[in-house]
């Protein structure tokens, strides 16, 4: 019988070795694997190369891995000058590698991974300095980028509902990134609030099919993150 | 006497067409919603996967996984929908989202935007602004229209990196409404009390002034905010 439950986020992540690539989902505090970074922190892996939408906040989660040194490169869109003084810190010594996207892009070249695609032509950044170096073609009178696939060794998502299969569920804007993550990394580990058996998730309210995911773990809700005030509707 | 933020959003909201689908960037543009006229549908567009936002929250009521683009806390609209990010830049990138509202370090003559780093910053960060500027039809800026140094932000050639050449199509400031067009900068409006002389002089390109130009409609006072101030 197939069963992708694991007890533990530090069982979920043992096996993150050092210089790995891991995509982080997320976007603001919604939909971010907290629990799971804070394993991977203990867990020790380092000379990583983190993708992700932003720069992270405090010492917490992403934040605390640059806090750590654990992190040579990163790859995101939004860099949050005021909150992530962990990551400006080691990016102007020069410890860390910043590959800076537009938001669109980032999502598209995951997704492009993801669908085995060998990348896309974009107008966005074509003749902005975020194209330098990059192949420019004309398409349609129109000047495009070129945009290579964004894949990954490990994936962490963050859902709502999810099975032993793997199938999950996200809440509101839980979403975002994690969908698309999914797909484009060769182990995919998601952190839920609730596993549920399998049958319980309507079919057509799977957001996340269980062929992606690896492994799921069952957890609180981060007490770090912002909590609900009232009883959080279930899908 | 300027138009003040709230002012600036007023006179951009009157703008949005019915059946809208719209994107606002923080600050300014994030004032929008407020100044609708009742009873025009148009839907607010969040890049982190919304569509149909709402009011922001009201404190003690929030919902831990519903936030804006800002991370603020807001609200979903009957008939909204959640969606993850690669469905939410195809609506920007593929021109599916109409209206995009955005605030700016400087637009030159030909429609050129700059809101994305100042020169040799070390740290930049672009997040959806050039998907935005690329793939949106309606590229509408709402911003001041001089620097807090009374520098025009309106210029001939942007001397800041640019998020997306010729892509701005209108201009909101506290002084004036100027559209981009096709042989350069148009003047249609001017700020309650404000001379086209006024305005000129605060510009750093010229121009046009439209055989209609007139005094924008604001009113000093709206809702119990100051628009004029």
């Amino acid at each position: 019988m197939i069963d992708k439950t694991v007890a533990t986020c530090s069982e979920a992540v043992k096996d993150v070795f050092d210089g790995a690539t891991i995509m982080f989902g997320g976007f603001g505090h919604a939909g971010v694997p907290g629990q799971l970074i804070e394993a991977l922190r203990k867990q020790g892996a380092t000379r990583l190369a983190i993708i992700q939408n932003g720069s992270g906040g405090g010492d917490y989660g992403v934040g605390g891995l640059f806090l750590d040194g654990r992190i040579r490169k990163l790859t995101a869109s939004f860099i949050n000058r005021a909150a992530s003084t962990n990551f400006r810190d080691r990016f102007m010594k020069g410890e860390v590698e910043l590959e800076l996207l537009p938001q669109g892009t980032l999502a598209e070249r995951i997704r492009a991974a993801g669908a085995g695609l060998g990348g896309f032509y974009t107008p966005t950044a074509a003749g902005t300095d975020l194209a330098k170096g990059k192949e420019i073609r004309v398409l349609d009178g129109r000047p495009h980028v070129f945009e290579t696939p964004l894949r990954a060794d490990f994936a962490f998502l963050k859902a709502h509902l999810g099975d032993r299969l793997g199938n999950l569920c996200y809440r509101y804007a839980m979403r975002n990134f994690n969908p698309v993550m999914a797909t484009a990394a060769k182990v995919v580990i998601a952190e839920v609030d609730k596993i549920v058996p399998v049958g319980e998730l309507p079919a057509e309210n799977i957001h996340t099919p269980g062929i992606f995911v690896d492994r799921v773990v069952q957890v609180e809700r981060d007490p770090h993150y912002f909590q609900p005030k009232k009883k959080a509707a279930s899908k | 006497m300027t138009l003040t933020r709230d002012g600036i959003a007023y006179r951009v909201a009157r703008d949005l067409p019915e059946g809208s689908y719209v994107n606002l960037g923080v600050g300014i543009p994030s004032l929008v919603p407020s100044y609708v006229p009742k009873g025009r549908d148009i839907f607010i567009h969040s890049e982190n996967g919304l569509l149909g936002v709402g009011p922001m929250s009201v404190p003690g009521e929030e919902d831990p996984d519903i936030i804006n683009a800002s991370m603020q806390h807001t609200t979903l609209l009957p008939g909204a929908s959640i969606f993850d990010h690669a469905l939410s830049f195809a609506m920007i990138r593929g021109s599916h989202v109409t209206h995009s509202i955005i605030g700016a370090i400087e637009v030159a003559a030909n429609g050129d935007l700059a809101n994305w780093m100042m020169p040799g910053d070390a740290l930049p960060s672009v997040g959806g602004a050039m998907d935005l500027a690329f793939g949106v039809r309606n590229v509408f800026v709402a911003m001041t229209h001089v620097t807090g140094k009374g520098e025009p932000k309106i210029v001939t050639a942007c001397s800041c990196p640019l998020t997306a050449p010729r892509c701005v199509s209108r201009i909101y400031t506290d002084l004036a409404l100027v559209e981009v067009g096709a042989d350069g900068l148009v003047l249609r409006e001017v700020a309650p009390g404000h001379k086209v002389a006024e305005v000129q002089a605060l510009t750093g390109a010229p121009l046009r002034i439209a055989d209609d130009c007139r005094e924008m409609d604001v009113p000093p006072v709206y809702n119990g905010v100051k628009l004029i101030a």
